[in-house]
């Protein structure tokens, strides 16, 4: 990738923040400028899905923005042009955001790590156990392959994010494990219990509704 | 809809779901396809399944879009 083949305006933030002195100086302010307006509307955004309020959630924008800022300029000589270069500058105060919002959820937990709180799965999915008949064995079921199907590790963390709904970046935090791997522990999950409700009958084969 | 459609839902899973890392080493890219009407989930199906089933990667994919499109 060349500057040539950068748009326009990539291709100026790229020669101002590769410029020298007070232009450079310069970019680096408007861009933090930026990246605070984007970590404020950001944390304004998810407010509503997480415990962090007021001043507390004002100061974790300032600080996303600021990590995001040493991110890009560390990792600026890495931009291959593939996306504009604002949208690839965004994505690091976005990614900021998620993961400290993650990290201060332990600070005011509304629910602790291991809690198991099975009695309100039905409404995490909508389930009336009342008034469908069928309900019942369907949650059992489910419980009974994440207690005996999964191993320790898995069954922590299927508990955590479905059962009691701890923020992935929240478990990522706690627990020192990758995005990839909790996710990766909730697929395989999802397949299991998918596969154990077919073969009870409670739902339909895969390919007959548009399933794997 | 049926009481265990919500169920249903959060259980199927797309072979294709590449996964988080992967979706989000190149959130950037989908996202400006995304606002350029650039055909991403044609690009990046396996992008686009994954975003459709992770939450918290779908909120990343939300939060980026809007900060891009100013919304």
């Amino acid at each position: 990738m060349t500057a040539k083949d950068l748009d326009e305006e990539s291709s100026a933030w790229l020669n101002r923040l590769g410029a020298a002195g007070a232009e450079r100086r310069a970019a680096e302010r408007e861009l933090h400028a930026r990246l605070v307006r984007i970590a404020l509307a950001e944390v304004r955004r998810r407010s509503g899905s997480t415990t962090v309020t007021g001043q507390e959630l004002h100061d974790l924008a300032h600080q996303a923005a600021d990590d995001a800022m040493l991110a890009i300029l560390a990792k600026l000589a890495g931009f291959r042009g593939e996306s504009r270069f604002i949208t690839w500058a965004y994505r690091f105060v976005i990614l900021e955001v998620s993961a400290k919002l993650g990290r201060h959820y332990w600070r005011h937990p509304p629910v602790a790590l291991d809690a198991g709180q099975w009695e309100r799965l039905p409404d995490r999915f909508g389930i009336d156990p009342v008034r469908h008949a069928e309900a019942e064995g369907v949650l059992a079921e489910v419980r009974r392959v994440v207690e005996e199907e999964l191993t320790a590790h898995q069954r922590r963390i299927f508990v955590a994010v479905v059962v009691d709904q701890v923020p992935r970046d929240a478990l990522v935090a706690e627990l020192g494990l990758g995005k990839n791997a909790i996710y990766k522990v909730i697929f395989d999950a999802r397949r299991k219990i998918r596969r154990a409700l077919v073969a009870k009958g409670y739902l339909e084969e895969p390919g007959r509704s548009g399933d794997e | 809809m049926s009481d265990l459609d919500r169920l249903e839902r959060f259980l199927r899973t797309d072979p294709q779901d590449v996964g988080c890392d992967e979706a989000m080493a190149v959130l950037h890219v989908y996202v400006d396809l995304v606002v350029g009407d650039g055909d991403a989930a044609g690009r990046y199906p396996g992008v686009a399944a994954h975003l459709e089933a992770c939450g918290p990667c779908g909120e990343d994919f939300t939060g980026l879009l809007a900060a891009v499109t100013g919304s």
